[in-house]
């Protein structure tokens, strides 16, 4: 009896979990196509989408600047490490840059971008969903997705490249500063070590990476936003949500490309 | 002329409306009364479109909004004009935006047109120069009454009012009762008003309808409201305490 009640109990658990999980996936897809559709229809919003680029992609430069240059120190410190050990401290600048170029760059803008900005999206969103002004906008005949998705994810699209470019680029000076300055690394060998050995596919690779990053941020704010309910509570624990999810699905997403191009690009 | 026919709409099981009908004639202002939470402005959600009920139709002028896709929906919401409870106004834009929107999205109007049509809504809810101003910057009051400004812009033949008296001091609530039916009888709208408080439901009403048990009940003219023997009516617009409404409620 005891365990007939418990295996219903469990039941009714996982048939709730289910069945949340495939409306999630199935709404946050169908948010995806309804924003590239829309997308490519007219008016285009350019005061708004320059906006938002500024917010997501100027705004975001300095802690994007401060992070990828102390990860390309840390990550040469570390390397010349074990480098040291087997007198091959002129390889370190190899290292920092395939994998700034190919993994860091990509990723820690990502997190940054969907700490910083998905969650801002997400407050934004679900403030103006609780408050009506989403319904507001309905009935002024606006199209929520086209008139507050379609901004973001031009901007972000644009945005998390161009930045990821940035971190590639400060990463691989952090790197010299201390290859250069700390470890006797001459200048000329530093560079030439640094891009010798780099193909244009690694910085393909990153920025592909970049680009679902982007798509992923977007997508998992703008929907935990527009579905917020439940007043200030329900819109802190969307943005929970949103920054939460929006993590895992970067690192699963970057896990993927990451075996795809290993894969495709031997 | 709006139509509801039986309409039902329940929240995860909850059922909030259930079998509802009613019928509004063009130029009419009709009043919906009932208790918080009863399912009022669920029911004008469903009138403009924002809400599909589960079963049931409305029909605005013989179109059924619950059949049509998204872009026939979008024209005839140009027919109507809503205040929302908070006024919904987006905070991200200035208030001549706001009262602005429809004109600079869906007309062709110059920007010296649009800028004349929002002074002259403006002032007639009795603002003035504030065009500038956020949202934030405003009171209560006049975040209503922007919010009325930004209904009005595009001349709707329907006018939606979401509990347009919550939330602001008696004197205001008076001066925005008196701005809605000054409306209505200038513009010759039709006008739907969602409330609780009965000093606003008398003053604007041509008609009062009551929401309890989910279902809408015709009640009449503001003074048959007044004189109504029907004891849930009588309790609800006299507002005591002791009555079939609260002991329901209780049990």
């Amino acid at each position: 009896m005891r365990l007939k009640l418990m295996v219903r109990i469990m039941y009714g658990y996982w048939k709730r979990k289910v069945k949340f999980f495939f409306r999630y996936v199935g709404g946050s897809l169908i948010l995806l196509c309804q924003t590239v559709f829309w997308t490519f229809i007219p008016p285009f919003r350019k005061r708004q989408t320059l906006e938002q680029m500024n917010r997501i992609g100027v705004a975001s430069f300095p802690i994007v600047f401060l992070i990828s240059l102390f990860t390309g120190i840390v990550l040469a410190l570390q390397s010349a490490y074990q480098m040291r050990k087997v007198a091959a401290e002129m390889y370190i600048a190899s290292l920092v840059a395939l994998s700034v170029t190919r993994e860091l760059g990509p990723v820690l803008t990502a997190l940054i971008i969907a700490g910083r900005c998905g969650a801002s999206i997400t407050a934004e969103l679900g403030t103006m969903r609780v408050t009506e002004q989403v319904d507001a906008l309905e009935t002024l005949s606006a199209n929520p997705v086209k008139y507050l998705v379609v901004p973001r994810f031009l901007a972000l699209l644009f945005m998390v490249p161009l930045l990821t470019i940035y971190a590639d680029f400060f990463g691989i000076i952090g790197g010299y500063l201390i290859g250069v300055g700390k470890l006797n690394i001459t200048h000329a060998m530093y560079v030439k070590m640094t891009f010798d050995p780099m193909k244009i596919k690694d910085l393909v690779t990153g920025l592909i990476k970049s680009v679902s990053f982007a798509m992923i941020i977007c997508n998992i704010s703008c929907f935990e936003g527009l579905n917020s309910e439940g007043g200030a509570e329900g819109v802190g624990i969307a943005t929970t949500f949103s920054v939460v999810r929006s993590f895992i699905l970067i690192i699963v997403a970057d896990c993927f490309f990451t075996a795809l191009f290993y894969f495709v690009f031997r | 002329m709006i139509e509801i026919n039986n309409l039902y709409k329940s929240f995860g099981g909850r059922q909030v409306l259930k079998d509802v009908n009613l019928k509004v004639k063009t130029g009419e202002s009709l009043v919906i009364i009932g208790r918080s939470g009863c399912g009022k402005s669920v029911m004008l959600k469903h009138i403009i479109g924002i809400m599909r009920p589960n079963s049931g139709n409305v029909n605005i002028d013989g179109v059924d909004i619950t059949k049509i896709d998204s872009k026939e929906l979008d024209e005839v919401r140009m027919k109507f004009g809503m205040l929302f409870q908070g006024a919904a106004l987006f905070d991200s834009l200035t208030v001549f935006e706001n009262v602005g929107f429809q004109l600079i999205e869906y007309t062709d109007k110059s920007y010296r047109e649009i800028r004349g049509r929002v002074a002259e809504c403006l002032k007639m809810v009795g603002l003035k120069g504030i065009e500038k101003l956020k949202p934030a910057e405003l009171s209560g009051g006049m975040k209503k009454r922007v919010g009325l400004a930004r209904a009005i812009s595009m001349s709707p033949e329907i006018i939606l009012f979401d509990e347009p008296t919550t939330g602001v001091d008696p004197i205001m609530g008076d001066i925005i009762n008196d701005m809605i039916r000054d409306l209505h009888d200038k513009l010759k709208v039709t006008s739907i008003t969602v409330t609780h408080d009965m000093k606003s439901a008398y003053k604007i009403a041509d008609r009062i309808c009551m929401i309890y048990d989910k279902k809408l009940v015709e009640v009449g003219t503001p003074t048959e409201a007044q004189d109504s023997t029907n004891e849930y009516v009588r309790q609800f617009v006299t507002g005591t305490a002791k009555g079939p409404l609260t002991e329901e409620w209780e049990n």
